[in-house]
């Protein structure tokens, strides 16, 4: 029984990516949650806008890039962030006073504004594709790995190597900074008050005097920020292509549904649920398991709950077994 | 004008528009266009019934369409007999052992008090169950995929004609539907809306990845079609004699013959679908599924059963959206679960039943034909448009390349902006709900 190169085994194939991974999930899900709770509309064309945000950045990237400017063992990718965010922001502002605000002043059924999101979601990714191409683009430079497998076989002489790359160690950086910074925005300032106010009842907001185009343009802008920091960190992580990004509507709906849409603690929490349950779900236990279990009871097979092309499958099965037995969430959300 | 006049007008420019594509371009795509957009307007009808008749905002047509389509493989492919030998028992098998845990666990959690009794029997009965399904399961698919993989590797249909695929199809997406309604529709719009789209791609998935049932990514290839091949007409004497005679070449003349005899096919079920959902709209039935759409609570005080009534609006558009997944894998002559993707199905068919017009079943044929239309033309159109833009700049410049080669996507900007506007200005839809 060999725990120690269990252990490392099991924190690198399982518990570093998932932790990276919920961490991108958790900042798109806050996005979503944040729209549906102020907002109050299931917005699909996040994904898309997360796109956008990311193929901003990466533009900005490449150009600075060109003209040499790079910040050392940190992707450049982090000096281009403010740009792709401002971009975004102008982009959603936009779209907002163009599209959503007649539905809103007309006091539309949500599902009206869902349908007139997919319009917009079938805008963006036109845009992006036009703009960028559908291909996989790669932007990432600097330090590859925070420490490598072999530095680390060497440093411990285990068997296992453990990896943490400098995009992992980076997301989850980010993902704590961001956090933090958005729960003091909304919970200490005056501005996040009214937020939170009116989400939770629109009348009684307004009675108190508090302006809602204002709140509504602020939601924007944070979630314009989050959609970039997410879609970047993402990219960074994996690779850019714009298909992926629509097919992650669903895990980041599902993180955001899982945790409670409209509580910000739930679309956190709910992004750790998804990202871990897809990854343990997925991954082929025998490495565990021959490390863990006596010589006769070696696994023949991979040990695979369900295989890799199922991973869609499982936070959707995870979504509607929450959505069936508790619809407002773990955190209780919204559910009306 | 009064209505009717306007909607003949409408009808009329659709046709006048396929009439300019066939005399520029060609009649095989004028045709080709024609196909697929009837089937369009098939799904269009049954996405209409769940929205125009209850509201359901349903965003998984894309899993619908394709298990139509492999209803079409499983009732007209020939069986594999090796591979029936050779573990289909022990599919059948497992199958039905999973079945049974899905039971065991719905029959545990219904009749036991709750409790931690109750939760300690259900994790028994699941994991237990789970555990005998795959040990039956697991080696009866690795002996069934052994089989000739290359070219079958998979249990086969039952060798019916293809024409019985058609209403087959339809069962299969209704009883899943069912399935999926029970444990789906009492979900609030927003909810049921991301629901259906994750189940829509869980049976693309398992489409993919279940090669005993469809092969997977490998494909189906050479499903039997109602038509001759062009390839046999083109060596039948007599038709090559009454194509002469109509001033065609052989080869012309066999393909426009299929692609004909198809719109016949599928202009027929288009009109049987039409007329039963303008019966259904205009009887009792449809009356008061309306009447819930508009007031549910007012409904539900009256003791309408509202979920009750939305499953069947569910199942019976799910059958529709069905029926033209099997024609549509008829028509391609294949099945590639590759090909289902969530732009090109689920989301275009919703852009034909908005801007056809929503809650009327003219509309959304209106907005079949009209919408596949523009997404096949809106193609060359683009790239016309661009190239003359460009006309001005050099050959090799990078903006020119560039630009020609996105052309491709202003497909999804179109559609998107077309969507935005028809919502915007005129949401009820060329053809409005009456």
């Amino acid at each position: 029984m060999d725990f120690l190169n269990a252990i490392v085994a099991l924190a690198n194939f399982v518990v570093v990516p998932a932790i990276a991974y919920g961490s991108q999930l958790a900042l798109g899900a806050l996005g979503v949650t944040l729209i549906y709770g102020i907002l109050r509309f299931s917005n699909f064309a996040h994904g898309d806008t997360m796109a956008f945000g990311t193929m901003m950045t990466i533009l900005v990237t490449w150009w600075m890039q060109s003209v040499g400017i790079s910040l050392g063992p940190l992707p450049t990718a982090l000096l281009a962030l403010p740009f792709g965010i401002l971009a975004t922001m102008a982009l959603v502002l936009t779209t907002d006073r163009l599209v959503y605000r007649f539905y809103r002043e007309q006091k539309a059924k949500p599902v009206i504004l869902v349908i007139v999101s997919m319009g917009v979601m079938f805008i963006l990714n036109g845009l992006v594709r036009f703009i960028i191409g559908p291909n996989d683009q790669r932007f990432q430079d600097g330090e590859r790995f925070i420490i490598s497998a072999r530095d680390f076989k060497a440093m411990t002489g285990l068997k296992e190597g453990l990896a943490i790359k400098t995009t992992q160690g980076l997301t989850v950086v980010t993902a704590i900074i961001v956090v933090v910074l958005l729960f003091w925005f909304l919970n200490r300032t005056r501005t996040g008050k009214s937020m939170r106010a009116y989400s939770d009842n629109e009348d009684l907001a307004l009675l108190s005097g508090i302006n809602p185009e204002r709140v509504v343009m602020y939601t924007w802008l944070i979630v314009a920020a989050l959609a970039t920091i997410a879609g970047t960190l993402y990219g960074l992580d994996k690779s850019f292509k714009p298909f992926t990004y629509f097919q992650l509507l669903l895990p980041i709906f599902a993180s955001a549904i899982v945790g409670g849409l409209g509580s910000p603690i739930g679309a956190i929490a709910g992004g750790f649920i998804i990202a871990f349950s897809e990854v343990t779900i997925t991954y082929a236990w025998k490495k565990v398991a021959r490390y863990l279990l006596p010589e006769q009871w070696e696994p023949d097979s991979l040990v695979q709950l369900l295989s890799t092309d199922y991973k869609f499958a499982v936070s959707f099965v995870i979504l509607l077994i929450v959505l069936l037995f508790r619809p407002t969430g773990l955190f209780k959300g919204k559910s009306a | 004008m009064n209505d009717t006049l306007k909607n003949i007008a409408l009808f009329g420019v659709v046709a006048v528009l396929i009439a300019i594509t066939g005399f520029t371009q060609s009649w095989n795509a004028a045709l080709l266009i024609v196909n697929l957009g009837l089937i369009s307007s098939i799904m269009a009808i049954g996405v209409n019934l769940q929205w125009g008749f209850a509201g359901l905002f349903n965003v998984g047509i894309m899993g619908f369409v394709a298990l139509g389509g492999l209803g079409a493989v499983l009732v007209s492919m020939p069986p594999t007999t090796e591979a029936w030998a050779a573990g289909g028992g022990g599919v059948v098998l497992g199958l039905l052992l999973g079945a049974a845990t899905v039971i065991g666990a719905i029959m545990v959690m219904k009749r036991m008090q709750p409790g931690r009794i109750r939760t300690v029997t259900l994790l028994a009965v699941l994991i237990v169950g789970f555990y005998i399904f795959r040990s039956v399961f697991d080696p009866a698919v690795l002996a069934v995929e052994k089989v000739n993989p290359a070219v079958t590797g998979y249990l086969g249909g039952a060798g019916l004609n293809i024409l019985v695929a058609w209403p087959v199809g339809g069962l299969l997406a209704a009883g899943v539907a069912w399935l999926i309604g029970k444990t789906a529709l009492g979900l609030r719009s927003d909810y049921l809306a991301i629901a259906t789209l994750g189940i829509a791609e869980i049976i693309i998935a398992v489409l993919k990845n279940e090669d005993w049932l469809s092969r997977g990514v490998k494909n189906v290839i050479g499903i039997p079609r109602p038509l001759p091949y062009e390839i046999d007409l083109q060596k039948d004497a007599g038709f090559v004699e009454t194509a002469a005679g109509f001033g065609f070449d052989p080869v012309m003349a066999s393909t426009l013959y299929v692609k004909i005899g198809y719109g016949a096919l599928f202009l027929t079920v288009l009109l049987i679908v039409l007329l039963l959902a303008q019966l259904a709209l205009k009887s009792p039935w449809g009356r008061m599924m309306r009447a819930i759409r508009d007031n549910e609570v007012a409904a539900e005080a009256m003791g309408k059963d509202v979920t009750r009534r939305h499953l069947q609006v569910f199942v019976i558009g799910s059958a529709v959206c069905g029926i033209a997944g099997a024609m549509m894998t008829t028509l391609d002559g294949q099945l590639t679960p590759g090909t289902y993707q969530p732009l090109r199905f689920t989301f275009l068919i919703w852009v034909m039943v908005i801007v056809g017009g929503s809650g009327n079943n003219f509309g959304a044929v209106l907005g079949g034909m009209l919408i596949w239309f523009l997404w096949v033309q809106v193609e060359p159109m683009g790239l016309f448009i661009m190239q003359v833009i460009t006309s001005g700049m050099a050959e090799d410049n990078a903006l020119r390349i560039h630009l020609i080669n996105s052309a491709a996507h202003m497909r999804l900007l179109t559609m998107g902006v077309i969507l935005l506007m028809v919502l915007r200005f005129s949401p009820r839809g060329l053809i409005p709900e009456k």
